[in-house]
């Protein structure tokens, strides 16, 4: 009899400690079921309260990247086009390799085509917003996050946005450069 | 085992005086003292929720500041549930699981005078942080963070207070799985126990099961303020939602535990009473162990509002309803028990009549709480107050007042005074519902709860509530002198006492000896 009490009272104090491990063990569990499932997706909720989206019509977009005249710097989209809806969150990635040995700081300026949409990118986040620092060889994704504002003239169809890297650390040899260049 | 326990048990009864129940190991002895802990618990408990009720009487700020009434909302619910309502229901299970199964003693005698001894310890830790700089807890029985993160110097005095209530809980809850498991007389198989035990069998599962849970979350925040944890803070990668998914993984359990064993008491009574055997014995067995398992599939229909996807609210609303079928058999069964029964109407049997029909009105109101659109709106008001008043006061307590005025007399050796106790019970009985039912039109109305103001138009029934509230509170000082009175003397009780009681704890002269089923009796 005394040896069946303390068995089981060893096996239920074990199994406390293991519920007390448990307690911890559900953080993980709780993340993972969630991330398996989908259901506590912070950005998908985000999209879904989100009623401002016009899918009544489609809009083109043309991503364009260059690089001002002898800057060393490989710069292109990662898409080139896309379909989107006026109001939907849009995220493109652009990718730039610095292939000189050197550390350069580029910053980037947007235009646009037609050059009235520019408007009516309502941009997020963009690698425009500050210079960019690249080391040597150094490479590097960027994304542009905007919204394209639904109340944009029903007659654009499509829109190209084109960036242009400039070498700021350059001043004296880019203003010489800008001498050469024609004017507009 | 049961020599060696003799043994020392002989020892015990020399000692006198303050000291016999500070080393007793007696199931009986420790079965008092956790009763007698919980009426002064409920007696402390009860006295705040006096001054909640007199802030509440009108509109405005009357006698307190916000953050004492917001102390006095959180340590009367933790009190009430961890110092009033569990320790009330391991003390019956102290004096009566022994006896009902015919065993000399509780297993592990010196572990259950650890675990409660422990209990006021971890209270007066509880208690002082009353008059410490920054107050008592005031962020809510449930510890949300990140308001409970701002508690002042009271923190770690309530984290570690939980951790030892939890520590106590689960002692007692191993020695009572043990002492069934292992030291049932001959002949008492499971399916022949008492379901007073039967249903603390399976709440004593449960409470190994979550309180090391709430142990591991309350650490959690303990390391998230004082360690540099980031469990909780989203600042640092957590998320605080994490913790009332814990939180409730453990409290949802808990609330069974909390009405498990008042279903065993209530299913004692009313065949006595009755004079038929309970209906459906096996079904009552069965319910209770289907209670137990969804609970713990149910923990999110608390957390309607943080933002779940609509599969989750369904899934929790669908389960939650579940439950409503095992305890709807619960519900027939007690009254399948009565129809056509012989019954007398002595206090026990008015306060398990009372437990059936205000408890089903509680299970009623949470039934409308389960249903997630409803329950957006419901949400912290005091419709959901109503509801777990319904559910803990006349369900939880008044199965303990039930179980008490039953087993006073096997205790005592003397007959309670019956007029009291049916003054006792009525005023109980009513000043109970003048205080909760209207809080269900409050809350639909939409009077948020743990507020010490409110808007204008909630005054009327806010009054009433607060006149229901000092007739129940008052009416428990008629108990205090019932018990006291059944003590000291009165009307000497025969071993069965009641006409109908059946069991093994009936057989043993009343009061019972301090040692009983030295020789374990034989079940037929």
């Amino acid at each position: 009899m005394a040896l069946g009490n303390a068995t089981t009272l060893t096996k239920l104090f074990v199994v406390s400690l293991m519920m007390f491990g448990f307690g911890f063990a559900l953080v993980p569990f709780y993340y993972k079921i969630c991330e398996v499932t989908g259901i506590n997706s912070g950005a998908e909720q985000v999209l879904v309260k989100n009623t401002q989206v016009d899918t009544s019509r489609w809009v083109t977009l043309e991503f364009d990247a260059n690089t001002n005249a002898g800057m060393p710097w490989q710069f292109k989209p990662a898409q080139r086009i896309m379909k989107v809806h006026p109001g939907q969150l849009v995220q493109v990635d652009y990718e730039v390799v610095n292939t000189s040995d050197r550390a350069i700081v580029g910053q980037a300026v947007p235009s646009y085509g037609p050059r009235r949409a520019g408007a009516f990118f309502k941009k997020i986040e963009c690698f425009c917003f500050t210079p960019q620092t690249l080391a040597a060889g150094e490479r590097r994704r960027m994304p542009v996050l905007f919204v394209l504002d639904p109340s944009m003239d029903k007659d654009v169809n499509t829109v190209t946005l084109s960036y242009t890297f400039f070498d700021t650390g350059a001043q004296a040899k880019t203003t010489e450069l800008q001498k050469d260049l024609p004017r507009g | 085992m049961s020599t060696a326990t003799t043994h020392d048990a002989h020892h015990e009864e020399q000692r006198s005086g303050l000291m016999r129940w500070v080393f007793t190991t007696n199931h009986k002895d420790i079965g008092t003292l956790y009763l007698l802990f919980s009426l002064l618990m409920f007696m402390v408990g009860g006295a705040m929720a006096m001054i909640i009720r007199a802030e509440l009487f009108e509109p405005g700020l009357q006698f307190v500041q916000p953050q004492f009434f917001n102390s006095m909302t959180t340590m009367h619910a933790l009190i009430m549930i961890f110092g009033a309502v569990m320790p009330g229901f391991v003390g019956l299970a102290n004096w009566l699981v022994p006896m009902m199964i015919g065993a000399p003693d509780m297993a592990l005698p010196r572990m259950n005078n650890w675990s409660f001894w422990i209990l006021p310890f971890a209270f007066a830790m509880l208690l002082s942080t009353l008059f410490m700089e920054g107050g008592a807890p005031a962020g809510g029985w449930t510890m949300y963070p990140p308001l409970v993160l701002q508690t002042g110097n009271a923190f770690p005095f309530l984290i570690f207070a939980v951790h030892l209530m939890g520590i106590s809980s689960i002692m007692g809850a191993i020695n009572i799985v043990v002492t069934i498991v292992n030291m049932r007389a001959p002949g008492m198989t499971l399916m022949k126990m008492p379901l007073f035990v039967w249903t603390w069998l399976i709440t004593a599962y449960l409470l190994i099961a979550v309180m090391p849970v709430l142990a591991g979350a309350v650490t959690m925040l303990l390391t998230d303020r004082n360690f540099g944890t980031h469990f909780f803070n989203a600042a640092g990668g957590g998320d605080p939602v994490m913790f009332q998914h814990i939180f409730w993984f453990f409290a949802h359990p808990e609330v069974y535990i909390l009405i498990l064993p008042a279903f065993g008491i209530v299913s004692q009574v009313i065949p006595t009473f009755a004079r038929k055997p309970l209906f459906g014995y096996a079904s009552m067995v069965y319910a209770t162990a289907s209670i137990a398992v969804l609970s713990f599939i149910v923990w999110a229909h608390h957390m309607f509002t943080v933002g779940m996807p609509v599969t989750a609210q369904l899934f929790f609303m669908f389960s939650t309803m579940l439950i409503a079928v095992p305890t709807g058999v619960k519900v027939f069964n007690w009254v399948a028990t009565m129809w056509k029964g012989s019954m007398t109407f002595e206090t026990p049997m008015l306060f398990a009549i009372a437990f059936v029909c205000l408890f089903t009105i509680g299970g009623f109101s949470g039934l409308v709480l389960a249903i997630a659109p409803v329950d957006i709106q419901l949400h912290d008001t005091y419709y959901v107050v109503a509801h777990f008043h319904y559910v803990l006061v006349s369900g939880a307590l008044f199965s303990i007042f039930a179980g008490i005025y039953y087993w006073l007399p096997k205790w005592t050796g003397h007959m309670y005074n019956e007029t009291l106790g049916k003054w006792h019970f009525w005023l109980s009985v009513i000043g109970m519902n003048i205080v909760f039912f209207p809080m269900h039109f409050l809350g639909l109305a939409g009077m948020p709860r743990r507020i010490p103001d409110y808007a204008l138009q909630f005054t009327e029934f806010n009054q009433i509530a607060t006149v229901g509230a000092f007739m129940f509170g008052f009416s428990q000082l008629i108990f205090l002198i019932v018990v006291m009175k059944a003590i000291k003397g009165g009307e000497k009780a025969t071993a069965q006492v009641w006409e109908g009681a059946e069991g093994l704890e009936w057989t043993v002269p009343s009061p019972a000896p301090y040692h009983t089923f030295e020789t374990a009796p034989v079940v037929k």
